[in-house]
């Protein structure tokens, strides 16, 4: 009896092992595999060039505008999400803390966090129709940003509720407004976490696709105006990777690791600068 | 004086803006739904739902719109990805909340997290170049063969992009949603109870088999339905992998065709067909209330679990 059941825990602590291999294996092998088939196909003119006549063909050219493209949609979507998303994070911390609201509010990001990414996509698309816009860089945008929103207002949130509360006891205690004392010592108090909420919101908005493919379309020009469309690394991957010309379809590795490249260190700087960028911090 | 009055209209201001913000961003997803409902209403009103839900036939220019394909095939990849991930997920929470030491843990939690941040069409790529060609040989070798006189293993479609593939490349896009959310789950369970188990001489999985699991059970489903309609929804890297054959998948080797693919290939034609554009949205719908309905529930059980800061 005593024999088994010891059995049982040395089996199941074997099992656990065996799944963090694989679950640690698989982000690995993601990665291994898009540097090893990225990296020979990338080459400076893929980063630096527009595709050429026939480059759908294997011809000259490069991904410039995909790059550029994404950079555009991505940044304008973080500001846009930025703009609603301090307003609900300080309402959430500033007014209604604890309150019922505040569960309400938490509950809506939360939920708004699982749409699925095609459904934003959709929603976007219909917003442009009714708006008259063809395919642009704005619908893109819009349709990026409510996506991005539930990822920073969540992550501020969470910034925001590290704060100790004794400092803001302090504030009122001096005779400071409730809005007073948000923005004066808990968003100072916060900023590297809110900071790591914006670039991990744009980190999620860069490498979207589902949601851009209706609403920015794609074209093969650098981006110019907000009513024209543009072409973002995801759909890059996507259309690329479509093609039966194994030449485009090395392209669309390559894409693939520039995409991974920029995801990754967003992510890297966001986590590290939540911890690093704490000078103002009182502890 | 004159000066509190203005700082109190400032405060006065600022919450009823802030309060503006935050009840339009929280009505945002009434809002979505409303929107598809009306652009997708054509469609409602002029089939029986049981017709649009059941039937199979897709034929848009006959104007036959069955979503009964497109929802078996998310069905089917997406429970084939749960199959896989929830096992895996769930030792390595347990591993991560019960075992892992402080080292291990701020080295694997990281890691993990940012495998989160992945963009779907990068685990596409790395489907199509490894997961498809595997299922392939899989499906070709000799133990693909034995295999196939089983139901659900049948070989008809020997190339690889099939519900497997789209199940496996699924599994590992949701192993950060469960794991994280498991994780935290396992954690808040109180150590008062796991020490009263240990002290009456339970082993330490004998406890986390009766006392720990037992407590946090309805927060480990709260995780896997999470991660459930994360899957549900995924849209770049199944499109890519599971092979896009409208027709109800019968083995793991079959092709499908998701919902989510659906919509996405689709959109480019969909304004030309009468009917056309409102059946897709109405499939967008579909989608969001179903995902939806699980998110919900999931998000009301954690919430009563993990208390909100």
């Amino acid at each position: 009896m005593k024999k088994l059941r010891h059995l049982e825990e040395h089996v199941f602590r074997f099992l656990m092992w065996l799944s963090l291999l694989v679950v640690l294996g698989s982000l690995m092998l993601i990665l291994g595999t898009m540097l090893w088939r990225g990296l020979p196909s990338l080459s400076l003119t893929m980063l630096t060039q527009i595709p050429k006549g026939g480059y759908y063909l294997g011809e000259e050219g490069g991904i410039l505008n995909a790059i550029v493209g994404s950079l555009c949609l991505a940044s304008g979507a973080t500001a846009f999400a930025w703009l609603f998303s301090l307003p609900v994070a300080i309402y959430l911390h500033g007014y209604a803390s604890r309150s019922r609201t505040a569960h309400l509010i938490r509950l809506a990001m939360d939920v708004l966090w699982g749409v699925p990414s095609i459904v934003y996509g959709a929603f976007g698309f219909i917003i442009m129709l009714w708006l008259g816009l063809r395919a642009s860089l704005l619908g893109g945008i819009i349709a990026l940003a409510c996506l991005e929103l539930p990822i920073m207002v969540r992550g501020m949130d969470e910034a925001l509720g590290t704060v100790p509360p004794a400092l803001r006891e302090a504030s009122y205690a001096l005779g400071a407004t409730r809005f007073e004392t948000t923005i004066k010592v808990l968003l100072r108090q916060a900023v590297a976490g809110l900071l790591t909420a914006v670039l991990l919101a744009f980190g999620r908005g860069i490498g979207d696709a589902a949601s851009v493919l209706f609403t920015a379309g794609y074209t093969d020009r650098l981006p110019d105006s907000l009513f024209r469309p543009v072409a973002s690394l995801p759909l890059a991957v996507f259309f690329q990777l479509a093609t039966p010309f194994p030449a485009v379809q090395q392209r669309a590795y390559a894409a693939g690791l520039v995409l991974t490249v920029i995801v990754l260190a967003v992510s890297v700087m966001a986590r590290w600068l939540s911890r690093h960028l704490t000078r103002h911090v009182v502890r | 004086m004159k000066r509190v009055a203005l700082r109190r209209a400032t405060d006065q201001t600022a919450k009823h803006i802030t309060a503006a913000v935050s009840a339009a961003t929280s009505l945002l997803v009434v809002f979505i739904a409303l929107v598809l409902l009306v652009r997708s209403w054509p469609i409602f009103v002029t089939r029986p739902l049981s017709e649009l839900l059941f039937s199979t036939t897709w034929k848009p220019l006959q104007s036959a719109f069955g979503y009964y394909p497109f929802i078996m095939g998310t069905l089917w990849v997406t429970c084939v990805a749960m199959v896989i991930a929830v096992p895996i997920c769930l030792l390595v929470s347990i591993y991560l909340a019960e075992y892992a030491s402080r080292r291990v843990y701020a080295m694997v939690k990281p890691l993990i997290d940012v495998s989160a941040g992945i963009p779907s069409v990068i685990f596409g790529i790395w489907g199509v170049i490894m997961v498809v060609p595997l299922v392939q040989k899989l499906a070709a070798s000799s133990i693909g063969r034995s295999l196939s006189r089983l139901p659900l293993f049948e070989v008809h479609n020997p190339t690889g992009y099939s519900v497997l593939a789209g199940g496996i490349v699924l599994a590992v896009m949701v192993f950060p949603v469960i794991i994280s959310v498991a994780e935290e789950v396992i954690r808040a369970v109180p150590t008062g109870l796991r020490e009263a188990s240990w002290a009456l001489g339970a082993t330490r999985w004998q406890t986390i088999k009766y006392v720990v699991l037992r407590h946090a059970a309805p927060g480990v489903l709260a995780a896997i339905v999470l991660g459930f309609s994360r899957a549900f929804g995924e849209t770049m890297a199944v499109i890519m992998v599971v092979g896009n054959v409208p027709r109800v998948p019968r083995s793991l080797f079959d092709a499908a065709y998701p919902l989510t693919a659906l919509i996405a290939n689709s959109y480019g034609e969909m304004m030309s067909i009468p009917l056309y554009d409102a059946a897709l949205l109405g499939a967008a719908l579909l989608l969001l209330v179903i995902v939806l309905l699980f998110n919900l529930g999931a998000r009301l059980v954690l919430m009563r679990m993990i208390r909100y800061r």
